[in-house]
């Protein structure tokens, strides 16, 4: 095999809307915007565009961002499948096209109105479900929040975790958040707080769940020796990787010989033999966190835990701005706001161009994970 | 036109047809290899052990144990308002694959881990029952 290209593409530009409840602009409008901003953030204009990855799932096409952006000549687009999964991977599938010489300047975006555009499980069609969801919905198990509550009772059956580990997580990631002036969520909330909220699908509460919301984001990507001369310190794609295990079925991998065993597990495998680092090497991580359990979960997944340790490792503090991992430090998808993953990508940047509000110090090495309860990504940025 | 919500059913596909074909006769089928035997669940058209199109329809126990479960509570699915807050399990069928239902007959707070328990049969529609599970009796 040949060797994998480390560090040969670089994140040169950051765009982001405001993210809001009710942003009152189509996703179109809001996806334009992000890449606008990312475009002047780096110094590019679209004259230099070349390549685009979208998600599988997004709502603007190609052709629309060509079009009204003026992309005089696309020559590389592509997009990466399974929702929250395809944050990471989208970049990886830029970074991979800078690399082979395919593309030299590649735009990855998202844009979703989630906030004010209603819930996607409440509005399936027909009552007859196809597909995978012959085996779910008949029976009510109809919202991601009740299939990762289900492998969250798993976890805390095998494991012990409890519902204070999830607390902790919460009030962790929220602690951040309140030094975010982007975050949606900025007010301090306490365990008791947390224990308080109302149930939506046990063992999970309110406050275990992502935001929902509005907001669109934008990274351009280009080659290392072009990012020197930009307006951005670089922040260089050491690795990437996408994950599928065996058996897997979307985002309720119940049938697999250990559930536990998200798409992570083979993801994270994956991310550090390509960027030849550890854990250990990790100064700062942003985990996926559509559910508070998802980060213990993590946790274990990346090998910063042993499995059922990631609960306790949350509980002494450990996420913590100080802590020995400093995760999701903006307030991330729990807090800030919840657009597939892609300001956790944000927020990895920002730590290694040294402009966090919860700022690491000598931040050099950040992992950055995508949704672990379907097919999966994640990365690992760092300092040239 | 009824005002109640529509109830989600099974869209059956090529590989499931057969499961649920015979569920409405009150029969739990699992599909199994016909080259190598491998039981799988859900149903599809190969296996992935040895590559065979071959299957074959055995006679599933019935028999399980709870896995695990969640509570739903509302904002749910219009169709299950009326009954939220509601179970649903994961089932470990005796013979190791596992499955989606609800523990009937069953107080939430009474549901555990490793519960024993049975399939029981729920009719949906005409024509569509669902394979559902009760304690064992
Ligand atoms: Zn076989």
């Amino acid at each position: 095999m040949n060797d994998y290209p480390r560090d040969a593409a670089a994140i040169v530009g950051v765009g982001h809307t405001e993210f809001s409840k009710n942003i009152g602009r189509p996703e179109r409008t809001i996806a334009l915007e992000a890449i606008k901003m990312a475009l002047d953030d780096a110094g590019l204009t679209a004259k230099d565009v070349d390549g685009l990855v979208k998600f599988s799932l997004e709502n603007t096409m190609e052709v629309e961002i060509v079009r009204n952006l003026g992309i005089p000549n696309l020559s590389f687009f592509g997009d990466v499948g399974y929702g929250g999964g395809a944050g990471c991977g989208a970049v990886g599938h830029a970074a991979m096209a800078i690399a082979t010489g395919v593309a030299e300047t590649v735009v990855v975006w998202r844009a979703r109105n989630r906030g004010s555009g209603g819930r996607p499980w409440a509005t399936r069609p027909t009552n007859k479900q196809p597909g995978e969801m012959q085996w779910f919905l008949p029976f009510g198990l109809s919202r991601p929040v009740d299939q990762i509550a289900m492998l969250t009772r798993r976890h805390m059956i095998e494991y012990g975790t409890t519902q204070e580990h999830l607390g902790h997580v919460a009030t962790s990631v929220r602690e951040h958040a309140t030094r975010n002036p982007n975050a949606m969520m900025r007010k301090p909330m306490t365990m008791d707080d947390y224990l308080a909220a109302r149930w939506v699908s046990e063992p999970l509460r309110l406050f275990d769940c992502c935001l929902e919301s509005d907001g669109a984001l934008a990274f351009v990507l280009t080659t290392p020796e072009r990012a020197a001369a930009l307006k951005q310190p670089a922040v260089l794609v050491r690795a990437a990787s996408q994950g599928i295990g065996p058996d897997h079925l979307v985002m309720a991998n119940y049938f697999t010989a250990n559930p536990l065993d998200t798409p992570a597990r083979y993801a994270a495998q994956e991310l550090w033999r390509l960027a030849g680092m550890g854990p250990d090497e990790i100064d700062c991580a942003q985990f996926y966190d559509a559910f508070s359990p998802l980060i213990v979960i993590s946790l274990e997944e990346y090998g910063f835990c042993k499995p059922g340790e990631g609960g306790p490792f949350a509980a002494e503090g450990n996420l913590k701005l100080g802590g020995a991992l400093p995760s999701n430090t903006s307030g991330s998808s729990l807090s800030e706001a919840y657009v597939h993953g892609m300001n956790l990508i944000l927020e990895g940047v920002r730590q290694l161009r040294g402009t966090s509000t919860s700022q690491v110090e000598n931040c050099e090495n950040v992992l950055v994970t995508s949704g672990n309860g379907v097919p999966t990504s994640s990365l690992v940025l760092r300092k040239p | 036109m009824s005002s109640q919500p529509l109830r989600p059913v099974p869209g059956p596909d090529d590989a499931s047809e057969p499961f649920w074909e015979a569920c409405a006769r009150h029969v739990l089928l699992l599909q199994a290899c016909g080259g190598c035997g491998t039981l799988r669940f859900p149903p599809r058209p190969m296996c992935p052990r040895c590559n065979s199109f071959e299957q074959a329809w055995v006679p599933a126990s019935g028999r399980g144990r709870v896995w695990s479960w969640v509570i739903a509570h509302p904002p749910v699915l219009p169709a299950f308002a009326d009954r939220a807050p509601y179970n649903v399990i994961v089932v470990e069928l005796d013979e190791g694959v596992r499955m989606i239902g609800n523990l009937l007959e069953t107080p939430n707070e009474e549901i555990a881990e490793g519960m024993p328990i049975e399939v029981a049969w729920e009719d949906v529609e005409d024509g569509v029952s669902l394979p559902q599970w009760r304690p064992t009796q």
